[in-house]
């Protein structure tokens, strides 16, 4: 077998010395030197994080305010090009959309976030992936109208606590967050200090994602790896638990091939905007929200135990009908899961598919996403 | 019986004209957790550098290459329901294949314990 030690020009969050400390075997992700896992491993995080509370550093995440005169206006620069209803966000709400091409196809996936305080009306705050920052920013500002500014966030870290224990762990330092319901927001204390909190993340457990000032990044982040409810978890986990919740990576499940209607995201798509459009792609979406997709993206179960990775050919009676975008072992499913897209012939579930592993036929099927059911706190 | 190691990380441990073939310690760690071994079929040849199995942690697969020519003669069937074998015992428990050489003198191309070891440490 083949070990890979390549290391480059790398950034580091404000944490990482937290992750050397922790025993966090760093890898390049996105640019930045992250922990893949730490020394308990990625089954065991996977596992703490599902059954109590796993503590993630996800600093390399994009963090912005979209600044303008009041939230109509800004929503409305927003919308322009995103297919999400932005507009009619509540104070403290919270959405999930995508940044769109022309065509329709997903330039990256973001949150979007209306400050709850009367004092910061007109402004959005966006969490873009770390791999799209430079792109997403670069398209964002090429397309404002005046009056409307985007400003990169670089003096904060985001810290995620998710896991079906995280509630109580938060209260312990934040009381409010842990009244908050899933995807809305405060500004809050945390020990005295202010953070953002959200009720928000990607693992499909309930848990927050923290918002927090570079100089308090160290002390937010012992206060919770202290509790005993909570682990460090790195991106190997990560990524395990946003697959069996059947969340979308982007650069993988989606990409600017892809729109969000084939990418089954088309419940994030608000009402009005499917009706009225003023989005980028409009057309093209509308067409497949009216007609279905010619392919969409489901969930994939091997029958067998061997995984199915990223690239894996799908067929059906001898002919390809698509590709396999995420697969691996779902540590909680105790088998292999995948995620791919299928064309639309084949996507309900029980559809009887074949993978091509190493070249051999492994039977699979459709499977019903999240492989494991979400925990949000609703 | 002699043990001998290669620059891919396999592991094989001669008994007589048989060799077992596992995975080295050092490469489980750098896995991590393994949930998936795929094994050949009892009876197929192999030459030096073929493939002889697929290993896959949770990240990836990787493949398993033979550290010298011979016969599989037998597979860890085993590890089908406990591929977390590898990365308890690597060197023991969680052997891969054995094979009869065809050619010993192959042997003389790989490394002893001790060459590996500091060929290990030039990696971290």
């Amino acid at each position: 077998m083949t070990v890979d030690n390549a290391v480059s020009e790398l950034l580091q969050t404000p944490l990482h010395n937290r992750h050397l400390a922790a025993g966090g075997r760093m890898v390049p992700f996105a640019g930045y030197s992250m922990p893949v896992q730490y020394a308990g491993g990625i089954l065991a995080e996977h596992k703490w994080t599902r059954q109590s509370a796993g503590l993630f550093d996800v600093s390399h995440m994009g963090q912005a305010w979209l600044d303008g005169p009041d939230h109509a206006t800004t929503a409305a620069a927003l919308e322009r090009l995103v297919p999400g209803e932005i507009a009619g966000l509540d104070p403290g709400a919270t959405r999930y959309t995508q940044l769109l091409t022309d065509e329709g196809g997903i330039i990256d996936d973001l949150m979007v976030t209306r400050p709850l305080a009367a004092a910061d009306d007109g402004r959005l705050f966006l969490v873009v992936n770390a791999s799209r920052k430079d792109v997403d920013y670069d398209h964002i500002e090429a397309n404002l109208p005046d009056g409307v500014s985007l400003e990169p966030v670089e003096d904060r870290a985001l810290v995620a606590l998710q896991g079906p224990k995280a509630e109580e762990v938060m209260r312990r330092h934040c009381a409010e967050a842990a009244e908050l319901s899933f995807m809305t927001a405060i500004p809050a204390k945390f020990d005295g200090f202010g953070v953002q909190v959200s009720r928000s993340g990607y693992t499909g457990e309930d848990g927050f994602e923290i918002s927090v000032p570079l100089a308090d990044a160290a002390h937010l982040w012992d206060a919770l790896a202290v509790e005993p409810e909570v682990e460090a978890v790195g991106l190997g986990a990560r990524d395990t638990l946003r697959l069996e919740a059947g969340l979308c990576l982007y650069g993988h499940d989606i990409d600017e091939t892809t729109s969000p209607v084939e990418a089954s995201l088309a419940w994030s798509i608000g009402k009005r905007r499917r009706d009225q459009g003023g989005f980028p792609g409009f057309e093209r979406i509308r067409g497949e929200l009216t007609d279905g997709p010619s392919r969409r993206r489901v969930g994939i179960r091997p029958d067998g135990r061997a995984p199915a990775r990223e690239g894996t050919d799908i067929s059906v009676a001898g002919s390809p009908v698509g590709k396999v975008t995420s697969g691996g072992f779902g540590p909680s499913v105790g088998g292999p899961v995948a995620m791919g897209y299928v064309e639309r012939e084949f996507v309900a579930p029980g559809t009887e598919l074949v993978l091509s592993v190493r070249g051999r036929a492994e039977a699979a099927h459709v499977a019903k996403l999240p492989f494991v059911p979400h925990g949000y706190k609703r | 019986m002699t043990t001998r190691y290669t620059k891919d990380h396999e592991w094989i441990s001669v008994d007589g004209d048989v060799g077992t073939i596992g995975i080295t310690d050092y490469a489980q760690q750098q896995l991590g957790d393994v949930v998936f071994v795929e094994l050949p079929e009892v009876g197929r040849s192999v030459a030096q550098g073929d493939e002889a199995g697929v290993v896959e942690s949770v990240k990836a697969a990787s493949e398993i290459y033979a550290p010298v020519a011979g016969e599989v003669v037998e597979v860890n069937e085993g590890l089908a329901d406990a591929p977390a074998t590898v990365n308890e015992d690597a060197e023991g428990k969680g052997w891969f294949v054995k094979l009869r050489l065809s050619d010993a003198g192959q042997l003389d191309s790989l490394m002893d314990a001790a060459a590996y070891k500091s060929f290990c440490e030039g990696l971290d």
